[in-house]
């Protein structure tokens, strides 16, 4: 099935855009390929110039990330990535399950009992992320300080909630706004409580919504470097950050261990996207495409 | 008991008056339908009944019970949206039994009930579908079947067959009478299609810009319409209406003015007690009008504009003074584009409607 609609694909393209296209999509493609293939070099090939391309593939790279391991050539190093890796993967779902239930809830308020001015506070609610994060970032820093929550992981957790939040509320309105509200009328009708209305009937409709919030919500906070930069500790470290500490650090030219970071860290973006590329589509037109 | 009452509900929207001071019973086992062009007011009316519109003013009761202060769930009653409303993201199966959870039946209950009204509806075959999956002949018959599934007191149908072709139209329409029927309930149908409404009622309430304009049997709104509207919305075609001037009793009927014709026709005893001179307008539908061969007192004569074959019938256009005026003749009469005929009401077929639009006699 598949095969069959690449051909149809290249038939309706034609081959001159087809080829054009692989261009465009290998040169932007190519950063990320050198750092897969990098990820699979020993050290001697890693360094290697010009560089190599056809070399025999070891996984000796991600072993380092996990273990203490002893690498020809280099002292044993604890790299401590797979509690970044841990920390990276418990505050992106954290806060993205959290800013996904309080941003349906609140969207399908908007949508449904819509209050005098809710065109003002669905503006108010955009306008925060309308400047750049770096602006705020002072007062923040201060604010967690303050109450205590810097360091830990409820401070992050907390603050991408708050990132992803208005991202949730305005993308799971437009979902909820196209939904029928005769289908939520008989519902009623049908005996149902407003809450019974909104789990059984509305929110099951809405499920790729949820799963496309979820994704943009997911690849924010998975990348987010400059917040995590400040307010986690040690302990609490993700990874994007831990990646920038290890350069020039111990890890410094261990170019391959690096790159199998890397890789790990592209990888569970990659898989998700992919598993959920139709939903995104229909994410980002703003449920203007129809299935 | 099982009965639907209005009492002059009242439904505003900003400076809108949706529904002006509706008034209407329902009896129990009673099919009324409401009918009336688009934006009349007929689907507000209904949704105040079930619950999902809040009364301006005025009192829904059903059962002889007020129930304005009640949300839908707790009404009892169960309806059929124009659209169908189906939930998408259940099957058939789960769609006929969403109704019944409010009711805490046990799953064999429930399966039991879904099997009787799948088989009454002829829905076996589709019960693992999901909406989307239906034609829209299914679809309609999923929204009754989720309608009739739980036995409420009453039911309200918005449009029931609109979104049918014609054909599906005709046969739906008699599944549904025949459902109805079966179920004995008082039952409203909101709809503009009189086809509909004539063939399906017990009652007719005929709606315009939110007031009921007539309640009566579908023949006797046919037959004897209050008003103007009325009878121009009831009927295919249309009725003629003729500005006329009394001119006095005659032998057998009251004499006219029409036009720069005088003619004698039969209509209501009582027409003949207004005042000579008075304005009226005559209303004469084109299935009561015959051609004549030759003039008479009783007759008017009219150049022929236009013919329409409509199949068994023909609808021959005829124009005179300025005024339109349409006749259905049987298919077999020939008559030729721009020749003159005699054209005569049959008795007792001729309304008269005074200058406030409102019937005489």
């Amino acid at each position: 099935m598949r095969g069959g609609y690449r051909a149809r694909g290249v038939r309706q393209a034609g081959w001159s855009r087809t080829g054009l296209a692989a261009v465009v999509s290998f040169a932007y493609f190519f950063p990320v390929l050198w750092i897969v293939l990098t990820a699979f070099k020993t050290h001697n090939d890693a360094l290697a110039t010009p560089p190599k391309f056809i070399f025999p593939p070891t996984l000796e790279n991600f072993v380092a990330v996990f273990r203490r391991s002893y690498i020809k050539g280099f002292a044993a190093v604890d790299t401590g990535f797979d509690l970044f890796f841990f920390n990276s993967i418990f505050v992106s779902a954290a806060s993205v399950v959290l800013a996904l239930i309080i941003g349906t809830l609140a969207a399908y308020g908007f949508a449904r009992f819509p209050l005098r001015g809710t065109d003002t506070y669905l503006f108010i609610i955009l306008t925060t992320r309308m400047l750049p994060p770096i602006v705020v970032i002072i007062p923040i820093f201060l604010m967690l300080r303050v109450t205590g929550l810097s360091g830990g992981y409820s401070g992050v957790m907390l603050l991408y909630t708050a990132f992803n939040l208005p991202f949730a509320i305005w993308m799971m309105k437009s979902f909820f706004d196209e939904l029928s509200a005769d289908v939520e009328d008989a519902a009623r009708v049908d005996g149902s409580s407003e809450t019974r209305v909104f789990l059984k009937v509305s929110l099951p409709q809405v499920r790729a919504g949820l799963a496309a919030t979820a994704v943009f919500g997911l690849i924010l906070t998975w990348n987010e470097f400059l917040f995590a930069l400040l307010l986690t500790g040690v302990s609490t470290r993700t990874v994007p950050v831990a990646m920038a500490q290890t350069i020039g650090g111990d890890i410094g030219g261990r170019w391959g261990l690096l790159a199998a970071i890397e890789t790990l860290f592209l990888a569970p973006v990659i898989v998700v996207t992919f598993l959920l590329q139709h939903h995104l589509l229909r994410g980002v037109t703003f449920g203007t495409i129809k299935r | 008991m099982s009965t639907i009452s209005l009492r002059r509900l009242t439904k505003v929207f900003g400076d809108l008056v949706a529904v002006n001071a509706v008034d209407l019973d329902v009896g129990a086992g009673e099919v009324v339908c409401l009918l009336g062009p688009s934006g009349c007011g007929k689907t507000t009316t209904l949704r105040m009944v079930a619950g999902l519109e809040t009364a301006t003013a005025g009192d829904v009761l059903l059962g002889g019970r007020r129930v304005n202060h009640l949300p839908p769930r707790a009404r009892d009653v169960a309806m059929v949206f124009q659209f169908y409303a189906l939930y998408p993201t259940l099957t058939v199966g789960e769609n006929l039994a969403y109704p019944l959870h409010a009711d805490r039946l046990s799953a064999s209950e429930m399966s039991a009930r879904v099997a009787r009204v799948s088989t009454l509806l002829d829905l076996g075959g589709i019960l693992d579908r999901r909406p989307r999956q239906l034609s829209e002949g299914e679809k309609q018959r999923v929204a009754v079947g989720r309608a009739i599934i739980r036995d409420p007191s009453c039911f309200l149908f918005d449009e029931p067959l609109s979104r049918l072709d014609v054909q599906l139209r005709e046969t739906m329409r008699a599944q549904l009478k025949e459902v109805l029927q079966s179920l004995h309930k008082a039952t409203v149908i909101v709809t503009h299609d009189q086809l509909e409404a004539l063939a399906i009622a017990d009652r007719i309430a005929v709606m315009r810009k939110g007031v009921i304009e007539q309640v009566a049997t579908p023949h006797e709104v046919f037959a004897r319409p209050d008003n103007l509207f009325v009878a121009s919305f009831i009927g295919t075609p249309q009725m003629n209406f003729l500005p006329a001037v009394l001119i006095g009793a005659s032998d057998g009927g009251v004499r006219f003015r029409v036009g720069a014709q005088d003619a004698t026709l039969a209509v209501e005893p009582s027409v003949a007690r207004l005042a000579p001179g008075t304005p009226v307008t005559l209303g004469i539908r084109p299935r009561s009008l015959e051609l004549v061969p030759v003039a008479s007192a009783r007759s008017l004569a009219a150049r022929v504009d236009l013919i329409e074959p409509m199949g068994a019938e023909t609808l021959v256009h005829l124009v005179e003074g300025g005024h339109e005026l349409r006749v259905v003749v049987d298919h077999r009469v020939r008559v030729e584009v721009g020749s003159r005929v005699h054209v005569s009401p049959r008795p007792a077929q001729t309304h008269v409607f005074d200058a406030a639009e409102r019937r005489v006699g």
